[in-house]
């Protein structure tokens, strides 16, 4: 397993009040699987995303990722996780406006302390994997939205990540380039590539094999994305009137409902309020 | 090799991190200029005080220099006396230095002086003014190092038999338009006429030790002075053996002294004995007195130019909040990004510690180019830059500690949801 996740927490308390943002939650990721995180803002996504990413501690629980226990690390420990073992990919890019897309790469190696030669080849090796080959020179400024994201992405890779993190990657991008962008993903998974995507886009979610469903701060389904499809229709269905309905979420999360089999996909709005 | 691996890798964040920091001065030019300028101003001031007094000791010591460092100067004290009857008593009289030599080991040689200032000497028919006519002994060739170009040196037979014979300087032998072999004839010192025996090279004039400002000067035997002009005012310039024994001298000097003039144990002398070397010293202390005092001030313009810094990177740093949450999030460790700051406080004042030292440099030439100020020998030693910088790169260290401190210790979540 590169990623066992085993009864996290996360509190937050907000004054008095005391904010579950995690409650409980176990998941395991294998080698080379491709799962999408989804649930509507609140659920816990992003805790979960951050937590796997080593950016914040869980309260308590425990997380191993590729065999190694990090709940226990330093600060300065986890950074080298992050460093080494995941590449993140955001929504905004968030890539450095006045380097240049290869200088972008290099900055994951500069903080492995790699060698200048190495960093170079491997920056140039990683933007060939993206697909950009011709762009190595330009600033993030010179940049489409498509290209900026594919820049991300191979700052991600070029540590050899253990784990892809991608929070909502094509969040700021039209469709036609987040299709590019997801068969980039696709691409990498096929490679070999450990990806976990947050996203709230059915069609995006489609692209990964398997989806992780959350609602306050626990998983409530977890299938292969063929089976999702049908199920979360029906879900979403009973769940739509009755916003922040709990515990029969749970249920539901043991024994889903599957005896309604509509084909058709992406016709229902996830993200109804 | 392993040993090598640490300090290595830490040259390398420091020198990513100074290539970092170039960037955004650049980037920031306007407001890292205006930052910078409280620590451009304490190092232009620093550079330039200290070049004003390295000019000045340069110039002083080499006036000290020129006087013989091994020089002792005995001169009666009259600020002691009360009465007139005293004011007589404490005058020197040639006599009571005879065997002064016999009795003080450490002093070589000694001449009595005694000078007649504003003379006016003439030579067919032209004369100056303003001349300064010095009675002295033989013995005064070897104290003062001045050559005597032309004919001879004073014998000790030209004063003890008080002969009308005298030295001229170049000067004056140029300004009485004397022929180049003037050695054998006559000019009138006042009213007496008196055989040109040698010339003398002239001295550039001392701006510290006075001398008539013409530069004119006429010498004569002591002992013919003195029968011309009994009550002249006389002093004594004594040559220790050594510059190094310069103060055993005037110990000895000292008691031969009191001895000589009767003074009863308890009584304060009544004459002064003064060593060259011991100016030095005095001047020396004053001067270090005066960096330390100009190093204070200094040292508060680069407080308040440290303030300054830490201010514009804090602004810097909560500007780049996102930047650093990026960065922790692909792996910079907090002391990576503490070391990122702080050399980039540092480099900042290295930049300000540059143009302060610039400026400096332009401040001493300009002191350099004022004539009056006597400081054409200011230079910013190499101490002085070096210092410079350090202190610079102090400030850098100390003020960009706090901004560095807080970037490191940002939450990279809350810092990569920064607006």
């Amino acid at each position: 397993m590169v990623i066992r996740l085993k009864d996290i927490t996360k509190v937050y308390t907000m004054g008095v009040e005391e904010i579950r943002a995690l409650d409980g939650l176990s998941l395991e990721v294998g080698q080379n699987e491709y799962a999408a995180v989804m649930g509507t803002s609140g659920s816990g996504k992003s805790t979960l995303m951050n937590i796997l990413g080593c950016l914040d501690r869980p309260t308590s629980g425990v997380y191993e990722l590729d065999g190694q226990v990090t709940t226990t690390m330093g600060a300065g420990a986890l950074a080298r996780v992050r460093n080494e073992r995941i590449g993140f990919v955001f929504q905004s890019f968030e890539l450095m406006p006045r380097l240049s897309a290869l200088k972008n790469v290099e900055l994951p190696l500069i903080y492995a302390r790699s060698a200048w030669w190495n960093r170079k080849k491997r920056a140039r090796h990683a933007l060939d994997t993206v697909g950009l080959t011709d762009r190595m020179k330009h600033r993030p400024n010179q940049l489409s939205g498509g290209q900026k994201q594919r820049v991300a992405i191979a700052r991600a890779l070029v540590n050899n990540p253990a784990i892809l993190l991608a929070d909502e990657p094509t969040g700021n991008l039209d469709s036609a380039t987040s299709e590019e962008i997801l068969t980039l993903f696709d691409q990498l998974h096929r490679q070999g590539q450990t990806i976990i995507m947050v996203t709230h886009e059915a069609d995006v979610a489609r692209h990964a094999k398997r989806i992780i469903r959350m609602r306050d701060g626990r998983i409530f389904s977890d299938l292969p994305t063929e089976q999702d499809v049908l199920h979360h229709v029906v879900t979403s269905v009973e769940e739509a009137p009755d916003g922040n309905g709990n515990g029969d979420g749970h249920e539901n999360a043991k024994r889903p409902v599957c005896e309604v089999m509509l084909p058709s996909r992406g016709q229902h709005e996830e993200m109804t309020p | 090799m392993m040993l090598l691996r640490l300090p290595l890798a830490l040259l390398i964040i420091v020198y990513q991190s100074a290539f970092l920091a170039l960037g955004q001065i650049w980037n920031n030019k306007v407001r890292s200029t205006l930052t910078t300028i409280g620590i451009v101003i304490g190092v232009a001031s620093v550079t330039a005080v200290i070049a004003a007094l390295t000019g000045l000791k340069a110039n002083v010591l080499s006036e000290f220099e020129t006087f013989g460092t091994n020089k002792i100067y005995l001169f009666p004290n009259y600020r002691i006396a009360k009465t007139h009857a005293a004011f007589h008593r404490i005058r020197f009289k040639p006599e009571i230095f005879e065997g002064m030599l016999e009795h003080c080991p450490s002093v070589a040689q000694f001449t009595r002086i005694t000078e007649l200032n504003g003379r006016t000497v003439s030579y067919e028919g032209r004369s100056e003014e303003n001349t300064r006519v010095i009675g002295i002994e033989p013995s005064w060739h070897q104290i003062e190092s001045r050559a005597v170009v032309q004919g001879r040196p004073f014998t000790l037979i030209d004063n003890e038999h008080c002969r009308p014979v005298c030295l001229i300087n170049t000067k004056v032998q140029e300004k009485l338009g004397m022929e180049k072999e003037c050695v054998g004839s006559s000019i009138l010192v006042g009213p007496t006429r008196y055989q040109v025996v040698g010339v003398v090279e002239s001295r550039a004039e001392s701006w510290m030790f006075g001398g008539t400002s013409s530069g004119l000067e006429v010498w004569l035997p002591f002992k013919t002075v003195r029968r011309m002009n009994p009550y002249s005012n006389m002093f004594v310039v004594a040559a220790s053996r050594s510059p190094d024994l310069a103060d055993d001298a005037k110990a000895e000097i000292a008691f031969f002294l009191r001895k000589q003039r009767r003074i009863q144990p308890g009584q304060p002398d009544d004459f002064g004995v003064e060593v060259i070397e011991q100016f030095i010293r005095e001047f020396k202390k004053v001067a270090g007195a005066i960096t330390m005092a100009a190093a204070g001030v200094v040292g508060i313009s680069l407080v308040v130019g440290g303030v300054g810094i830490m201010n514009i990177m804090l602004v810097s740093v909560s500007e780049r909040t996102r930047e650093i949450g990026l960065r922790k999030a692909v792996g910079a460790r907090p002391s990576a990004i503490l070391l990122q700051f702080l050399v980039e406080a540092v480099v900042l004042c290295f930049f300000g510690g540059l143009v302060g030292v610039l400026a400096g440099q332009g401040l001493t030439s300009a002191m350099a180019s004022i004539p009056a100020a006597h400081l054409e020998k200011a230079y910013i030693p190499g101490w002085a830059v070096a210092l410079s910088f350090g202190f610079a790169g102090a400030v850098g260290l100390i003020f960009g500690m706090f901004p560095a401190v807080k970037a490191a210790r940002l939450d990279p979540i809350d810092a990569l949801r920064h607006e």
